[in-house]
């Protein structure tokens, strides 16, 4: 009878399409919405784990995140370096700066100081040139997005900027998680940051801390509130903020909630409607079956293995549009790292058995009803 | 030799509601159906022929009243238990003949078996076989749509057979057809439906056809009003 069920359905090309499409349409919107979302949430993040190094991070008590921060006296370095358990403590930047391109264009930049001496603050890995070159007079590093965005479809080593009316020029471009924003950002020494970001007398943004045992982190950060009255962040815990700054103040979480429930909507609206109608059309041939001898049970069986077909179909479509979508834009740098958490195709799975689950009930209820002695009339 | 009937009704009757009116369809019918016999029910329309045999069939339920079927209170039976008994004792031949558009011929002619749970390709050939009696296994592998009305009337009657039924129904199976082709499909009826141990009953008012029955039963407001081999006089 299973047979007889998935042929009625195949059989009617018109509807089976229109049923995968449904349901493509639904897991396409759901996953690819859902993918952009949690990518777009843990770019809140990156300004951290572009930092790989540090275990901890050492700020003014109102700083909330990377870009959301509030000076520190200078004094707070040496106040970190105090604190057993602390390997290494080193003085990092960040700051808002203006760029004059060579078209006269203004961009606005970030600016980000890293440690003299160790170079610590930098990201991983270079795509071209060596953090060495930071060492020489004016240097700065671009990163990638920041590349493509200020030089596109050029090279930009050797490119003199005008930053906050300061020379600059790029040496070398670093391999970076772009930031929420996808702003430009110019790494350079700390010592030349402070002569790029305008004088106040406080500019030191964060205290990089290593820990001598990275495992303790969580307890080295307590121990540096403690002794220094500052904050200090796992790196974790420091990620996770700057992933709840989005959650919490952009409508971002609400757009994309809006998206996906318009997915299901659409999904439950297209599927339902078609699916009724298949049954409509095909509710003569359920009646004699009923009347012949066909259990409600197994024209439940039936209508479940119409409802899994174009499930799995129409899943199996969504999922690969998405993995096309995403692989189309890879190298577009907004979208650079993008990936698909195994949870997201997870929860289109489940989305997906409701619409069906509940539009095959809608359906089914109505051959359920049907009186075998209709078949007579 | 006699034989217990293949059909027993006693005192069926059925209601019908309608907003705030009940009519009654059925006033007490007692009636025996012979197996080996082509049974005819006869009447004027609207005088409960297709109500009687949907009853005797097992497909609705009377106001009041027993019906048996060889031997079995059928109404007495779980719901389940009706419609695997209407699976493997009762064949059915409906006017509109509601053939499955996206499965061949001889698949819909094999659907009974299917349901009985048998082997696709095995009930396909079973069916195949029906075609043959019918005459038309030329059409196996045609979808419904490729057919003629005549040629889909015959898969169904396939349909009604395949699984050797001990009871056959067949509501008006001429109404649509003119008068030489509807005395072909009875004689085909007669020829490949009725048997020794089967009984058949054939709702019709076609009295082209009357000469065909081996017994008649004429229906008239809800009552059995004769009960021989001929029509009575008057009609
Ligand atoms: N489901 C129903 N609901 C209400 N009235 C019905 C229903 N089925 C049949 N009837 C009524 O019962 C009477 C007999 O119908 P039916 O058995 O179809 O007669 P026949 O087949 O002899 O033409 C008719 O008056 C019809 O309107
Ligand atoms: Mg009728």
């Amino acid at each position: 009878m299973i047979w007889i069920a998935i042929r009625m359905l195949t059989g009617d090309a018109q509807k089976f399409y229109g049923l995968v499409f449904g349901i493509a349409f639904s897991t396409l919107l759901i996953t690819q919405q859902l993918t952009i979302f949690v990518n777009l949430l843990e770019r809140g993040a990156s300004g951290v784990y572009n930092v790989s190094s540090a275990d901890v991070w050492v700020m003014d008590p109102v700083s909330r995140t990377t870009d959301v921060s509030y000076a520190l006296p200078s004094t707070a370095l040496d106040k970190v370096r105090g604190v057993p358990g602390v390997e290494w403590a080193v003085p990092h930047i960040r700051a808002q700066a203006s760029v004059r391109t060579k078209s006269g264009d203004l961009e606005g930049v970030a600016v980000i100081g890293v440690d003299d001496a160790t170079l610590i603050g930098l990201p991983k890995n270079m795509i071209e040139g060596s953090p060495d070159v930071l060492s020489q007079p004016d240097s700065v590093i671009i990163d990638d997005v920041g590349m493509t965005r200020m030089f596109p479809g050029q090279s930009p080593i050797g490119e003199r900027l005008e930053l906050n009316d300061q020379r600059a020029v790029i040496r070398g471009i670093a391999d970076a998680t772009p930031s929420f924003t996808s702003t430009v950002v110019l790494y350079t020494k700390y010592s030349q940051a402070l002569n790029y970001v305008p004088g106040t007398r406080n500019r030191l943004s964060f205290v990089l801390v290593g820990a001598e045992d990275p495992s303790q982190a969580k307890a080295l950060s307590e121990k540096i509130e403690r002794e220094t009255g500052l904050k200090a962040q796992t790196r974790d815990e420091f990620a996770r903020d700057g992933v709840d700054f989005i959650i919490e103040n952009t409508g971002i979480p609400l757009n994309f909630g809006i998206t996906v429930a318009l997915g299901f909507i659409v999904g439950v609206a297209i599927v339902g409607l078609t699916f009724s109608l298949f049954i409509r059309d095909n509710i003569k041939q359920f009646g004699a079956l009923k009347a012949i001898g066909v259990t409600n049970g197994k024209i439940r069986k039936m209508v479940a293995a119409q409802a899994a077909l174009v499930g799995f179909v129409g899943y199996g479509l969504g999922v690969l549009g998405t993995l096309a979508f995403i692989w189309s834009f890879s190298a577009n740098p907004t979208f650079k790292g993008f990936y698909i958490p195994w949870q997201i195709p997870i929860i289109s799975l489940v989305a997906v058995t409701l619409i069906l689950a509940l539009t095959g009930w809608l359906a089914l209820r109505n051959v359920l009803k049907t009186e075998p002695a209709a078949v007579f009339r | 030799m006699s034989q217990a009937p293949a059909i027993c009704t006693r005192g069926v009757t059925r209601d019908f509601t309608a907003g705030q009116q009940t009519i009654t369809v059925l006033h007490g019918i007692d009636l025996d159906i012979r197996a080996g016999e082509l049974t005819y029910l006869v009447g004027e329309s609207g005088s409960g022929k297709t109500t009687m045999i949907s009853i005797m069939c097992g497909i609705l339920w009377p106001t009041e009243g027993e019906v048996k079927v060889f031997g079995t209170d059928i109404y007495e039976l779980s719901d389940t238990e009706l419609v695997e008994f209407r699976l493997n004792n009762i064949g059915f031949i409906f006017q509109q003949y509601n053939l499955i558009p996206a499965i061949d011929a001889a698949s819909n002619a094999a659907v009974p078996l299917i349901a009985q749970g048998m082997d696709r390709h095995e009930a396909r050939e079973r069916a195949v076989e029906m075609m043959a009696k019918l005459n038309i296994a030329d059409q196996a592998d045609k979808l419904p749509n490729q057919l003629s009305g005549g040629q889909q009337q015959r898969v169904a009657i396939a349909r009604a057979l395949v699984h050797e039924p001990r009871l056959v129904v067949c509501d008006e199976p001429t109404a649509a057809l003119d008068a030489s082709s509807g005395r072909r499909v009875m004689d085909l009826l007669r020829e490949v439906a009725v048997a020794e141990d089967r009984a058949c009953i054939i709702v019709t008012h076609d009295n082209r056809v009357f000469d065909l029955a081996d017994r008649i039963l004429v229906l008239e407001d809800g009552k059995i009003i004769h009960d021989g081999t001929e029509m009575p006089e008057e009609h």
